[in-house]
């Protein structure tokens, strides 16, 4: 159970910005991830919390530093799949297209990827709408067709990146239950990005803080809650606990970024 | 719940019966000869007025059918407000001959074929049959040549597909590629902004028959081609990255995420352009065979301002903007063919 899946060490990610100069991402930033947990990942906007998960994903090669992912016995499968805060659902596919469009990808037979696609669609509740396309559906359906997606790929990791960030509160908390009960049945690696507090402890094993500009790791909390959770667990003491002992290491970052970015306004109203 | 129509009703009977005194009036007095501006513009506001009374008694549900009758019977009175002006000796027939007559017109452009003058719209549809089937002089490409319509249609839909496909190519290319994206642009830009019409001469000067077809077609494939590029470059260009990094992360690589991503998530602007290149292709057609040509819609419509024959003009006219709605009404068609994602 306690073995390392990803080792990533002394990451950084420099970006050059139109040869004005270049933006810092990521500085040594190195992380262990073990084998099936769910490892929470906050931080204050710009920290660079997207380009280390782009990274994971092999859409990005960090500028220096070394990443290791431990291959799984079975080299077909795909080593990770993302979830993005955009959602990303093809509006060209319909709910069955798009959720079998990994698979479509890896070459599986037609009748078999659709079958799959079919169980992961019923396991998110939307069965109704296998054959709609997403522009006729919420936000948050989309989504759900995003973490089918996702999940019906069988990745040995499951990334995502702000999934639930551009959805209203009520229908995030409905996901974060759905996905909370969808991984406690298989228990996946998960890196989770989020911008929410509640929700890193809420779902997390552990919960990495990152700083902003440049992003490195500012602290590690474990999360000790015990599994399987749902959402009662956010009325006990030990959640607000955490969650606040979280937010009090956050805080000063959050205003450090707020202030940095301020201060590149007023440099770009003075020029 | 009951909605109380009644004040609406009174008025709506009032703004009715101004309407009706105002014209009778001028129509008495012969204001319309001086004042037919005048007469015109409270018409329209007291049409203006009756419409909007009349939508707020109708019953809600019938809504979109009542605005839908609103827009189709406004062009309605327009041209009976036409026919009455020129019938009242307002309108000069010689420049606004009154709508029935264009119709009439109309009428025997598609039906009368004279040998002499060879000007009808569909030539002689009734041999076709006899042809095909080998039992008459004239050949079918004989019997098409004679028709304008076709002559008209068969440049544009010729000129369209020569510069659409190697347009859509070209721009996809120049979409994925930034190399020949920068080598190119430029000068696409440049010719971009060239009206069009205006290499039809150096056309009639490279083809080698100048007053043949091919210098027609050469001038709407050219016009559409780069309207199609750029816009299709501008479609692909313009696809959200998530979808390519989706794309990417999910296992697609080369031809699969150009067709699975890059071709489907273009497609939207792409069709946009082949919109636009459409317009375009008519508007050039009819332009070159005003300038040069002895068959087409735009030379019938040219010629019979030549001769004089108002009413035959206008109905040239009426024939391109026909052409024209149903032309984009199929090209939406192969749209939502093409895109069923898209489909309300």
């Amino acid at each position: 159970m306690d073995r390392i899946k990803i080792r990533a060490s002394n990451i950084s990610k420099v970006f050059s910005s139109n040869g004005k100069g270049t933006v810092v991402a990521l500085r040594d930033f190195s992380l262990e991830v073990r084998e099936g947990e769910f490892l929470c990942i906050v931080g204050p906007s710009g920290c660079g919390k997207s380009s280390f998960l782009r990274i994971l994903a092999g859409l990005m090669s960090p500028s220096s530093g070394t990443l290791e992912i431990q291959p799984s016995e079975n080299p077909l499968k795909p080593v990770t799949s993302m979830v993005f805060q955009e959602y990303a659902v093809f509006p060209w596919k319909t709910v069955l297209e798009n959720v079998a469009f990994g698979l479509q990808m890896r070459g599986i037979p037609k009748s078999e990827r659709l079958s799959l696609a079919r169980v992961w669609i019923d396991r998110v509740g939307l069965s109704r709408f296998t054959h709609a396309y997403p522009h006729q559906l919420s936000g948050g359906m989309k989504q759900r067709v995003g973490i089918a997606r996702a999940l019906a790929n069988d990745p040995e990791i499951l990334l995502m990146d702000e999934p639930l960030g551009a959805l209203d509160a009520q229908t995030r908390t409905v996901l974060q239950e759905e996905i909370l009960r969808i991984w406690e049945e298989r228990r996946k690696t998960v890196v989770y990005v989020t911008h929410s507090i509640e929700e890193a402890v809420l779902l997390g094993d552990r919960v990495v803080l990152m700083t902003a500009h440049p992003g490195t790791r500012k602290a590690v909390f474990p999360i000790p809650l015990p599994r399987p959770r749902d959402l009662r667990v956010t009325a006990t003491a030990e959640f607000g606990e955490l969650t606040y002992t979280i937010w009090e290491a956050l805080r000063g970052e959050v205003l450090a970024a707020m202030e940095s970015m301020g201060k590149e306004g007023l440099r770009e109203v003075a020029k | 719940m009951k909605k109380d129509s009644s004040p609406f009703a009174f008025q709506l009977g009032i703004s009715i019966f101004l309407f009706l005194l105002w014209n009778l009036g001028l129509s008495v007095f012969h204001g319309w000869v001086t004042l037919w501006w005048l007469g015109l513009l409270v018409d329209f506001l007291l049409i203006v007025g009756i419409a909007e009374l009349m939508g707020r008694i109708i019953p809600s549900s019938y809504g979109p059918l009542y605005r839908r009758a609103l827009s189709v019977s406004f062009p309605l009175l327009l041209f009976f407000a036409w026919e009455l002006l020129v019938r009242g000796g307002v309108l000069s027939p010689d420049w606004f001959p009154p709508p029935t007559r264009i119709m009439q017109a109309l009428w025997e452009l598609l039906t009368k074929f004279d040998e002499f003058s060879k000007t009808s719209l569909l030539g002689r549809p009734w041999l076709l049959p006899g042809a095909i089937g080998g039992n008459r002089p004239e050949t079918v490409g004989e019997l098409l040549a004679e028709s304008h319509l076709y002559a008209t249609l068969m440049r544009v839909f010729v000129g369209f597909f020569l510069g659409a496909i190697p347009g859509i190519l070209l721009g996809m290319v120049m979409g994925v590629s930034p190399t020949i994206r920068t080598m190119i642009d430029a000068t696409l830009s440049a010719f971009y902004v060239l009206p069009k019409i205006a290499i039809f001469p150096i056309m009639m000067l490279i083809f080698p028959d100048p007053f043949g077809e091919g210098p027609k077609i050469a001038v709407v494939a050219i016009s559409v081609f780069f309207l199609v590029t750029i816009n299709t470059m501008v479609g692909v260009r313009d696809i959200e990255p998530v979808y390519l990094e989706a794309g990417r992360n999910y296992g697609a690589r080369g031809i699969q995420l150009f067709y699975h991503v890059i071709l489907p998530g273009a497609l939207p602007v792409v069709f946009a352009g082949l919109r636009l290149a459409l317009g375009t292709a008519l508007i050039v057609i009819i332009a070159v065979e005003f300038v040069r040509a002895k068959t087409g819609v735009g030379f019938l419509t040219f010629y019979y301002w030549e001769i004089l024959s108002p009413e035959k003009m206008y109905a040239g006219l009426v024939v391109v903007m026909v052409l024209g709605v149903l032309l984009t009404a199929g090209l939406k068609k192969v749209e939502q063919w093409f895109m069923p994602w898209r489909r309300p």
